[in-house]
Protein backbone atom coordinates (compact mmCIF):
# COMPACT_ATOMS: atom_id res chain seq x y z
CA UNK A 1 0.00 0.00 0.00
CA UNK A 2 2.98 2.28 0.25
CA UNK A 3 3.04 2.72 -3.52
CA UNK A 4 0.32 5.40 -3.40
CA UNK A 5 1.41 8.86 -4.46
CA UNK A 6 2.43 10.92 -1.50
CA UNK A 7 2.26 14.66 -1.39
CA UNK A 8 4.13 16.80 1.03
CA UNK A 9 4.59 16.02 4.68
CA UNK A 10 1.32 14.26 5.48
CA UNK A 11 2.58 11.25 3.62
CA UNK A 12 0.71 7.98 3.47
CA UNK A 13 -1.38 8.54 6.57
CA UNK A 14 -4.33 6.70 5.08
CA UNK A 15 -2.28 3.79 3.91
CA UNK A 16 -1.23 3.21 7.47
CA UNK A 17 2.15 4.70 6.61
CA UNK A 18 5.19 3.94 8.64
CA UNK A 19 5.75 7.27 10.36
CA UNK A 20 2.38 8.71 11.11
CA UNK A 21 0.10 5.77 11.94
CA UNK A 22 -3.30 7.21 12.78
CA UNK A 23 -4.40 4.33 14.97
CA UNK A 24 -1.02 2.94 15.93
CA UNK A 25 -2.00 -0.58 15.05
CA UNK A 26 -0.95 -2.89 12.25
CA UNK A 27 -3.39 -3.83 9.52
CA UNK A 28 -3.87 -7.35 10.87
CA UNK A 29 -4.49 -6.30 14.41
CA UNK A 30 -6.92 -3.59 13.42
CA UNK A 31 -8.88 -6.03 11.27
CA UNK A 32 -9.00 -8.48 14.17
CA UNK A 33 -10.44 -5.69 16.29
CA UNK A 34 -13.05 -4.80 13.69
CA UNK A 35 -14.00 -8.46 13.33
CA UNK A 36 -14.42 -8.62 17.10
CA UNK A 37 -16.64 -5.53 17.02
CA UNK A 38 -18.90 -7.09 14.39
CA UNK A 39 -18.95 -10.42 16.21
CA UNK A 40 -19.85 -8.61 19.43
CA UNK A 41 -22.82 -7.12 17.59
CA UNK A 42 -23.92 -10.60 16.49
CA UNK A 43 -23.77 -11.90 20.04
CA UNK A 44 -25.55 -8.87 21.41
CA UNK A 45 -28.28 -9.49 18.83
CA UNK A 46 -28.79 -12.96 20.29
CA UNK A 47 -28.65 -11.80 23.88
CA UNK A 48 -31.00 -8.89 23.19
CA UNK A 49 -33.41 -11.34 21.52
CA UNK A 50 -33.17 -13.46 24.65
CA UNK A 51 -34.01 -10.37 26.71
CA UNK A 52 -36.96 -9.68 24.42
CA UNK A 53 -38.42 -13.16 24.93
CA UNK A 54 -37.74 -12.98 28.60
CA UNK A 55 -39.53 -9.67 29.00
CA UNK A 56 -42.37 -11.08 26.93
CA UNK A 57 -42.81 -14.00 29.37
CA UNK A 58 -41.56 -12.12 32.41
CA UNK A 59 -43.77 -13.97 34.88
CA UNK A 60 -43.34 -17.50 33.55
CA UNK A 61 -39.66 -17.71 32.60
CA UNK A 62 -37.74 -20.68 34.07
CA UNK A 63 -35.52 -19.84 37.05
CA UNK A 64 -31.93 -20.66 36.05
CA UNK A 65 -30.96 -21.64 39.59
CA UNK A 66 -33.47 -24.47 39.43
CA UNK A 67 -32.32 -25.62 36.01
CA UNK A 68 -28.55 -25.77 36.32
CA UNK A 69 -28.03 -27.47 39.64
CA UNK A 70 -25.61 -30.27 38.89
CA UNK A 71 -21.88 -30.68 39.34
CA UNK A 72 -20.12 -33.64 37.71
CA UNK A 73 -19.35 -36.52 40.10
CA UNK A 74 -21.44 -34.97 42.87
CA UNK A 75 -25.01 -35.70 43.80
CA UNK A 76 -27.29 -33.08 45.20
CA UNK A 77 -28.39 -29.56 44.53
CA UNK A 78 -25.59 -27.09 43.76
CA UNK A 79 -26.99 -24.19 41.77
CA UNK A 80 -24.46 -22.00 39.94
CA UNK A 81 -21.39 -23.75 41.28
CA UNK A 82 -20.39 -25.52 38.10
CA UNK A 83 -21.00 -22.53 35.84
CA UNK A 84 -18.87 -20.47 38.19
CA UNK A 85 -16.09 -23.04 37.85
CA UNK A 86 -16.44 -22.92 34.05
CA UNK A 87 -16.21 -19.13 34.14
CA UNK A 88 -13.09 -19.35 36.25
CA UNK A 89 -11.52 -21.88 33.85
CA UNK A 90 -12.14 -19.55 30.92
CA UNK A 91 -10.75 -16.51 32.76
CA UNK A 92 -7.74 -18.61 33.75
CA UNK A 93 -7.07 -19.59 30.14
CA UNK A 94 -7.39 -15.91 29.23
CA UNK A 95 -4.65 -15.19 31.75
CA UNK A 96 -2.28 -17.80 30.30
CA UNK A 97 -3.02 -16.32 26.86
CA UNK A 98 -2.11 -12.80 27.98
CA UNK A 99 1.03 -14.22 29.60
CA UNK A 100 1.88 -15.84 26.25
CA UNK A 101 1.47 -12.47 24.53
CA UNK A 102 3.68 -10.88 27.15
CA UNK A 103 6.36 -13.54 26.67
CA UNK A 104 6.06 -12.99 22.91
CA UNK A 105 6.91 -9.32 23.30
CA UNK A 106 10.08 -10.36 25.07
CA UNK A 107 10.77 -12.98 22.36
CA UNK A 108 10.90 -15.79 24.91
CA UNK A 109 9.93 -18.68 22.67
CA UNK A 110 9.75 -21.43 25.31
CA UNK A 111 7.51 -19.46 27.61
CA UNK A 112 5.18 -18.65 24.71
CA UNK A 113 5.00 -22.38 23.92
CA UNK A 114 4.08 -23.35 27.48
CA UNK A 115 1.53 -20.60 27.98
CA UNK A 116 -0.10 -21.39 24.62
CA UNK A 117 -0.23 -25.03 25.69
CA UNK A 118 -2.02 -24.17 28.94
CA UNK A 119 -4.42 -21.90 27.06
CA UNK A 120 -5.39 -24.73 24.71
CA UNK A 121 -5.86 -27.09 27.66
CA UNK A 122 -8.09 -24.55 29.40
CA UNK A 123 -10.17 -24.18 26.24
CA UNK A 124 -10.58 -27.95 25.95
CA UNK A 125 -11.64 -28.25 29.59
CA UNK A 126 -14.20 -25.50 29.08
CA UNK A 127 -15.58 -27.20 25.95
CA UNK A 128 -15.88 -30.53 27.75
CA UNK A 129 -17.69 -28.84 30.63
CA UNK A 130 -20.09 -27.29 28.21
CA UNK A 131 -20.70 -30.63 26.50
CA UNK A 132 -21.44 -32.14 29.90
CA UNK A 133 -23.79 -29.32 30.75
CA UNK A 134 -25.64 -29.75 27.47
CA UNK A 135 -25.94 -33.50 28.05
CA UNK A 136 -27.34 -32.92 31.55
CA UNK A 137 -29.77 -30.32 30.27
CA UNK A 138 -30.96 -32.56 27.43
CA UNK A 139 -31.34 -35.60 29.68
CA UNK A 140 -33.46 -33.70 32.17
CA UNK A 141 -34.10 -34.03 35.84
CA UNK A 142 -37.60 -34.63 37.11
CA UNK A 143 -39.75 -34.81 33.99
CA UNK A 144 -42.92 -32.81 33.46
CA UNK A 145 -46.27 -32.80 31.72
CA UNK A 146 -47.02 -30.59 28.76
CA UNK A 147 -50.63 -29.50 28.36
CA UNK A 148 -52.60 -29.02 25.17
CA UNK A 149 -51.97 -25.29 25.50
CA UNK A 150 -48.23 -25.87 25.56
CA UNK A 151 -47.86 -25.09 29.28
CA UNK A 152 -45.48 -27.12 31.44
CA UNK A 153 -46.74 -28.73 34.64
CA UNK A 154 -44.07 -29.81 37.09
CA UNK A 155 -44.58 -31.77 40.30
CA UNK A 156 -43.64 -31.06 43.89
CA UNK A 157 -44.04 -33.00 47.12
CA UNK A 158 -46.70 -31.42 49.30
CA UNK A 159 -44.97 -32.03 52.63
CA UNK A 160 -41.43 -30.89 51.83
CA UNK A 161 -41.96 -28.63 48.85
CA UNK A 162 -39.19 -30.44 46.97
CA UNK A 163 -39.50 -31.33 43.33
CA UNK A 164 -40.97 -34.76 42.64
CA UNK A 165 -39.69 -36.81 39.71
CA UNK A 166 -42.34 -38.49 37.58
CA UNK A 167 -40.38 -41.75 37.77
CA UNK A 168 -41.04 -41.78 41.53
CA UNK A 169 -44.82 -41.66 41.41
CA UNK A 170 -45.95 -42.74 37.94
CA UNK A 171 -47.78 -46.07 37.97
CA UNK A 172 -46.66 -48.54 35.30
CA UNK A 173 -49.79 -49.67 33.51
CA UNK A 174 -48.36 -51.97 30.82
CA UNK A 175 -50.59 -50.44 28.19
CA UNK A 176 -50.69 -51.55 24.60
CA UNK A 177 -49.33 -48.95 22.30
CA UNK A 178 -50.21 -49.01 18.61
CA UNK A 179 -47.23 -48.08 16.47
CA UNK A 180 -47.75 -45.32 14.00
CA UNK A 181 -47.02 -46.70 10.57
CA UNK A 182 -46.52 -45.49 7.05
CA UNK A 183 -49.89 -46.55 5.70
CA UNK A 184 -51.82 -44.73 8.43
CA UNK A 185 -50.04 -41.41 8.31
CA UNK A 186 -50.94 -38.57 6.00
CA UNK A 187 -47.47 -37.13 6.28
CA UNK A 188 -45.42 -39.83 7.90
CA UNK A 189 -41.74 -39.41 8.72
CA UNK A 190 -41.17 -41.98 11.41
CA UNK A 191 -41.99 -42.80 14.96
CA UNK A 192 -40.38 -40.47 17.47
CA UNK A 193 -38.73 -41.81 20.60
CA UNK A 194 -41.16 -42.32 23.42
CA UNK A 195 -40.85 -40.95 26.94
CA UNK A 196 -40.43 -43.56 29.67
CA UNK A 197 -43.97 -43.05 30.95
CA UNK A 198 -47.23 -42.32 29.21
CA UNK A 199 -49.48 -39.43 30.21
CA UNK A 200 -51.98 -41.95 31.53
CA UNK A 201 -49.39 -43.55 33.80
CA UNK A 202 -48.34 -40.19 35.23
CA UNK A 203 -51.93 -39.07 35.83
CA UNK A 204 -52.86 -42.41 37.44
CA UNK A 205 -49.80 -42.20 39.65
CA UNK A 206 -50.69 -38.64 40.57
CA UNK A 207 -54.21 -39.64 41.61
CA UNK A 208 -52.85 -42.46 43.75
CA UNK A 209 -50.30 -40.33 45.63
CA UNK A 210 -51.91 -37.51 47.59
CA UNK A 211 -48.53 -36.05 48.50
CA UNK A 212 -47.89 -34.74 44.97
CA UNK A 213 -48.96 -31.31 43.74
CA UNK A 214 -48.67 -29.56 40.40
CA UNK A 215 -46.39 -26.57 40.04
CA UNK A 216 -47.11 -24.23 37.12
CA UNK A 217 -44.76 -21.97 35.17
CA UNK A 218 -46.09 -18.69 36.55
CA UNK A 219 -44.38 -17.04 39.47
CA UNK A 220 -46.04 -15.37 42.43
CA UNK A 221 -45.07 -11.97 43.80
CA UNK A 222 -42.06 -13.37 45.63
CA UNK A 223 -40.66 -14.80 42.42
CA UNK A 224 -41.43 -18.42 43.29
CA UNK A 225 -43.30 -20.76 40.97
CA UNK A 226 -46.96 -21.14 41.97
CA UNK A 227 -47.92 -24.52 43.45
CA UNK A 228 -51.55 -25.49 42.91
CA UNK A 229 -53.85 -27.19 45.39
CA UNK A 230 -54.77 -30.83 44.92
CA UNK A 231 -58.12 -30.01 43.24
CA UNK A 232 -56.67 -27.39 40.94
CA UNK A 233 -53.84 -29.80 40.10
CA UNK A 234 -56.25 -32.50 39.01
CA UNK A 235 -58.22 -30.01 36.96
CA UNK A 236 -55.06 -28.81 35.24
CA UNK A 237 -53.84 -32.35 34.61
CA UNK A 238 -57.02 -33.07 32.64
CA UNK A 239 -55.47 -31.09 29.79
CA UNK A 240 -52.28 -33.17 29.68
CA UNK A 241 -50.90 -33.94 26.28
CA UNK A 242 -47.27 -35.12 26.54
CA UNK A 243 -44.80 -36.38 29.06
CA UNK A 244 -41.64 -34.30 28.68
CA UNK A 245 -38.30 -35.58 29.86
CA UNK A 246 -35.38 -33.23 29.44
CA UNK A 247 -35.21 -30.52 26.84
CA UNK A 248 -34.83 -30.18 23.11
CA UNK A 249 -35.83 -27.55 20.58
CA UNK A 250 -39.51 -28.54 20.70
CA UNK A 251 -40.24 -29.59 24.29
CA UNK A 252 -38.66 -28.39 27.49
CA UNK A 253 -39.42 -29.82 30.90
CA UNK A 254 -37.92 -26.77 32.65
CA UNK A 255 -40.59 -24.38 31.37
CA UNK A 256 -40.77 -22.08 28.38
CA UNK A 257 -39.38 -23.85 25.34
CA UNK A 258 -37.82 -20.58 24.21
CA UNK A 259 -35.51 -20.92 27.20
CA UNK A 260 -34.12 -24.17 25.81
CA UNK A 261 -33.94 -22.75 22.28
CA UNK A 262 -31.94 -19.76 23.43
CA UNK A 263 -29.80 -21.91 25.68
CA UNK A 264 -28.82 -24.17 22.79
CA UNK A 265 -28.40 -21.29 20.40
CA UNK A 266 -26.41 -18.85 22.50
CA UNK A 267 -24.20 -21.25 24.44
CA UNK A 268 -23.86 -23.30 21.26
CA UNK A 269 -22.73 -20.30 19.25
CA UNK A 270 -20.35 -19.33 22.02
CA UNK A 271 -19.08 -22.90 22.28
CA UNK A 272 -18.50 -22.88 18.53
CA UNK A 273 -16.37 -19.76 19.00
CA UNK A 274 -14.41 -21.45 21.78
CA UNK A 275 -13.95 -24.47 19.52
CA UNK A 276 -12.58 -22.39 16.64
CA UNK A 277 -10.47 -20.46 19.15
CA UNK A 278 -8.92 -23.72 20.35
CA UNK A 279 -8.22 -24.77 16.74
CA UNK A 280 -6.59 -21.42 15.90
CA UNK A 281 -4.61 -21.55 19.14
CA UNK A 282 -3.34 -25.02 18.24
CA UNK A 283 -2.22 -23.81 14.80
CA UNK A 284 -0.39 -20.86 16.36
CA UNK A 285 1.03 -23.15 19.03
CA UNK A 286 2.69 -25.32 16.38
CA UNK A 287 3.83 -22.25 14.46
CA UNK A 288 5.57 -21.04 17.61
CA UNK A 289 7.19 -24.44 18.09
CA UNK A 290 8.60 -24.59 14.55
CA UNK A 291 9.91 -21.07 15.00
CA UNK A 292 7.84 -19.17 12.42
CA UNK A 293 7.54 -16.08 14.61
CA UNK A 294 11.10 -16.39 15.88
CA UNK A 295 12.25 -15.97 12.26
CA UNK A 296 9.70 -13.24 11.60
CA UNK A 297 11.15 -11.30 14.49
CA UNK A 298 7.87 -10.62 16.29
CA UNK A 299 5.02 -12.54 17.88
CA UNK A 300 2.18 -10.32 16.75
CA UNK A 301 0.23 -13.33 15.51
CA UNK A 302 0.06 -14.60 19.09
CA UNK A 303 -1.33 -11.25 20.11
CA UNK A 304 -3.98 -11.38 17.39
CA UNK A 305 -5.29 -14.82 18.32
CA UNK A 306 -5.02 -13.63 21.92
CA UNK A 307 -7.48 -10.84 21.12
CA UNK A 308 -9.92 -13.38 19.72
CA UNK A 309 -9.48 -15.63 22.74
CA UNK A 310 -10.13 -12.81 25.19
CA UNK A 311 -13.18 -11.84 23.19
CA UNK A 312 -14.58 -15.34 23.67
CA UNK A 313 -14.01 -14.90 27.41
CA UNK A 314 -15.66 -11.48 27.29
CA UNK A 315 -18.76 -12.92 25.62
CA UNK A 316 -18.94 -15.67 28.24
CA UNK A 317 -18.95 -13.04 31.00
CA UNK A 318 -22.14 -11.63 29.47
CA UNK A 319 -23.70 -15.03 28.77
CA UNK A 320 -22.98 -16.01 32.37
CA UNK A 321 -24.75 -12.93 33.67
CA UNK A 322 -27.79 -12.98 31.45
CA UNK A 323 -28.36 -16.72 31.33
CA UNK A 324 -27.42 -17.86 34.80
CA UNK A 325 -27.48 -14.89 37.16
CA UNK A 326 -30.13 -12.36 36.22
CA UNK B 1 1.79 -2.30 19.23
CA UNK B 2 2.70 -0.07 22.07
CA UNK B 3 5.49 -1.85 23.79
CA UNK B 4 5.30 0.10 26.98
CA UNK B 5 2.40 -1.05 29.14
CA UNK B 6 0.43 1.27 31.34
CA UNK B 7 0.71 -0.44 34.68
CA UNK B 8 -1.81 1.39 36.82
CA UNK B 9 -5.42 0.28 37.27
CA UNK B 10 -8.34 1.75 39.26
CA UNK B 11 -7.57 5.21 37.83
CA UNK B 12 -3.98 5.10 39.01
CA UNK B 13 -4.76 3.99 42.56
CA UNK B 14 -3.10 0.61 42.13
CA UNK B 15 0.25 0.47 40.36
CA UNK B 16 2.04 -2.72 39.42
CA UNK B 17 5.76 -3.32 39.06
CA UNK B 18 5.58 -5.05 35.70
CA UNK B 19 3.08 -6.33 33.17
CA UNK B 20 3.04 -9.90 34.50
CA UNK B 21 2.22 -8.69 37.97
CA UNK B 22 -0.58 -6.58 36.55
CA UNK B 23 -2.04 -9.62 34.77
CA UNK B 24 -2.21 -11.60 38.01
CA UNK B 25 -3.61 -8.59 39.84
CA UNK B 26 -6.40 -8.25 37.29
CA UNK B 27 -7.09 -11.99 37.54
CA UNK B 28 -7.51 -11.70 41.31
CA UNK B 29 -9.85 -8.77 40.84
CA UNK B 30 -11.95 -10.58 38.20
CA UNK B 31 -12.15 -13.71 40.36
CA UNK B 32 -13.31 -11.65 43.34
CA UNK B 33 -16.04 -10.02 41.26
CA UNK B 34 -17.16 -13.44 39.96
CA UNK B 35 -17.20 -14.78 43.50
CA UNK B 36 -19.37 -11.91 44.68
CA UNK B 37 -21.74 -12.55 41.77
CA UNK B 38 -22.01 -16.26 42.51
CA UNK B 39 -22.56 -15.75 46.24
CA UNK B 40 -25.26 -13.14 45.56
CA UNK B 41 -26.76 -15.44 42.91
CA UNK B 42 -27.00 -18.36 45.32
CA UNK B 43 -28.25 -16.55 48.40
CA UNK B 44 -30.36 -13.87 46.67
CA UNK B 45 -30.73 -11.50 49.63
CA UNK B 46 -34.47 -10.74 49.86
CA UNK B 47 -33.81 -7.04 50.30
CA UNK B 48 -32.35 -6.93 46.77
CA UNK B 49 -35.19 -8.85 45.17
CA UNK B 50 -37.78 -6.06 45.11
CA UNK B 51 -37.55 -2.93 42.95
CA UNK B 52 -36.49 0.06 45.03
CA UNK B 53 -39.50 2.18 44.15
CA UNK B 54 -42.66 1.29 42.29
CA UNK B 55 -43.91 2.98 39.15
CA UNK B 56 -46.82 4.35 41.17
CA UNK B 57 -44.79 5.94 43.94
CA UNK B 58 -46.80 8.99 45.08
CA UNK B 59 -45.62 12.54 45.54
CA UNK B 60 -43.24 14.84 43.73
CA UNK B 61 -40.20 12.90 44.90
CA UNK B 62 -41.76 9.69 43.65
CA UNK B 63 -42.49 11.08 40.19
CA UNK B 64 -39.07 12.68 39.92
CA UNK B 65 -37.33 9.49 40.93
CA UNK B 66 -39.50 7.54 38.51
CA UNK B 67 -38.61 9.91 35.73
CA UNK B 68 -34.90 9.88 36.44
CA UNK B 69 -34.60 6.20 37.17
CA UNK B 70 -37.14 4.86 34.70
CA UNK B 71 -34.63 2.51 33.06
CA UNK B 72 -33.82 0.97 36.42
CA UNK B 73 -36.91 0.94 38.60
CA UNK B 74 -38.41 -2.18 37.12
CA UNK B 75 -35.19 -4.08 37.65
CA UNK B 76 -34.58 -5.87 40.87
CA UNK B 77 -31.59 -4.19 42.53
CA UNK B 78 -29.83 -7.55 42.49
CA UNK B 79 -30.03 -7.71 38.69
CA UNK B 80 -28.78 -4.16 38.45
CA UNK B 81 -25.78 -5.16 40.58
CA UNK B 82 -25.12 -8.15 38.31
CA UNK B 83 -25.22 -6.01 35.18
CA UNK B 84 -22.91 -3.37 36.65
CA UNK B 85 -20.44 -6.03 37.84
CA UNK B 86 -20.53 -7.63 34.38
CA UNK B 87 -19.65 -4.36 32.72
CA UNK B 88 -16.85 -3.87 35.25
CA UNK B 89 -15.48 -7.31 34.36
CA UNK B 90 -15.81 -6.61 30.64
CA UNK B 91 -13.93 -3.35 31.13
CA UNK B 92 -10.95 -5.00 32.79
CA UNK B 93 -10.84 -7.87 30.27
CA UNK B 94 -10.83 -5.41 27.37
CA UNK B 95 -8.53 -2.85 28.96
CA UNK B 96 -5.90 -5.12 30.49
CA UNK B 97 -6.12 -8.51 28.78
CA UNK B 98 -6.85 -7.11 25.33
CA UNK B 99 -4.43 -4.20 25.92
CA UNK B 100 -6.93 -1.48 25.07
CA UNK B 101 -5.32 0.56 27.82
CA UNK B 102 -2.15 0.70 25.72
CA UNK B 103 -3.80 1.54 22.40
CA UNK B 104 -4.24 4.97 20.89
CA UNK B 105 -7.33 6.86 21.90
CA UNK B 106 -8.73 6.84 18.35
CA UNK B 107 -8.63 3.07 18.01
CA UNK B 108 -10.04 2.59 21.48
CA UNK B 109 -12.98 4.88 20.84
CA UNK B 110 -13.74 3.32 17.47
CA UNK B 111 -13.82 -0.10 19.09
CA UNK B 112 -15.72 0.77 22.24
CA UNK B 113 -18.24 3.45 21.38
CA UNK B 114 -19.56 1.92 18.15
CA UNK B 115 -20.90 -1.24 19.79
CA UNK B 116 -21.91 0.57 22.97
CA UNK B 117 -24.12 2.90 20.97
CA UNK B 118 -25.58 0.20 18.72
CA UNK B 119 -26.18 -2.30 21.51
CA UNK B 120 -27.85 0.23 23.80
CA UNK B 121 -30.17 1.15 20.96
CA UNK B 122 -31.03 -2.46 20.14
CA UNK B 123 -31.56 -3.41 23.77
CA UNK B 124 -33.78 -0.40 24.37
CA UNK B 125 -35.96 -1.22 21.34
CA UNK B 126 -36.26 -4.94 22.02
CA UNK B 127 -36.91 -4.68 25.74
CA UNK B 128 -39.54 -1.99 25.23
CA UNK B 129 -41.24 -4.19 22.64
CA UNK B 130 -40.94 -7.24 24.90
CA UNK B 131 -42.67 -5.57 27.82
CA UNK B 132 -45.34 -4.20 25.49
CA UNK B 133 -46.15 -7.74 24.33
CA UNK B 134 -46.15 -8.86 27.96
CA UNK B 135 -48.84 -6.28 28.67
CA UNK B 136 -50.84 -7.39 25.65
CA UNK B 137 -50.76 -11.00 26.85
CA UNK B 138 -51.98 -9.88 30.23
CA UNK B 139 -54.86 -7.77 29.01
CA UNK B 140 -56.65 -10.91 27.92
CA UNK B 141 -56.23 -11.21 24.19
CA UNK B 142 -54.39 -14.49 24.40
CA UNK B 143 -55.63 -17.45 26.34
CA UNK B 144 -52.85 -19.47 27.90
CA UNK B 145 -54.50 -22.36 29.68
CA UNK B 146 -56.97 -24.45 27.78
Amino acid sequence: MDTTVTTGTAESVWSGGSKNKPLGASYGKMMMWFFIVSDALTFSGFIAAYGFSRFKFADSWPIADEVFTHVPLFHGNYPMIYVAIMTFILIMSSVTMVLAVDAGHKLQKNRVIWYMFFTVIGGIIFLSSQAWEWATFIKGDFGAIETKGGRILQFVKADTGERAAIRDFATPLHEERVDHTNNKGVWFFGESTLPTYSVNEVVTGFKADSNILVRVENVNEDGHKIVLTRDESLKRLAGSKYVVEGANLIHNEYGSRLFADFFFFITGFHGFHVFSGVLINIIIFFNVIIGTYERRGHYEMVEKVGLYWHFVDLVWVFVFTFFYLV
Amino acid sequence: MAHEHKLAIFRGRLKFKDNIQKIWGVLIFLSLVTLVEVVLGIYKPPILMKPLISAFEPGLAGSTMNFLLSPFIYLKPLNLIFIVLTIVKAYYIAWDFMHLRDEKKGLRRAIVWTPVFLISYLVFILLTEGSYIYDIYHSGFVKWNF
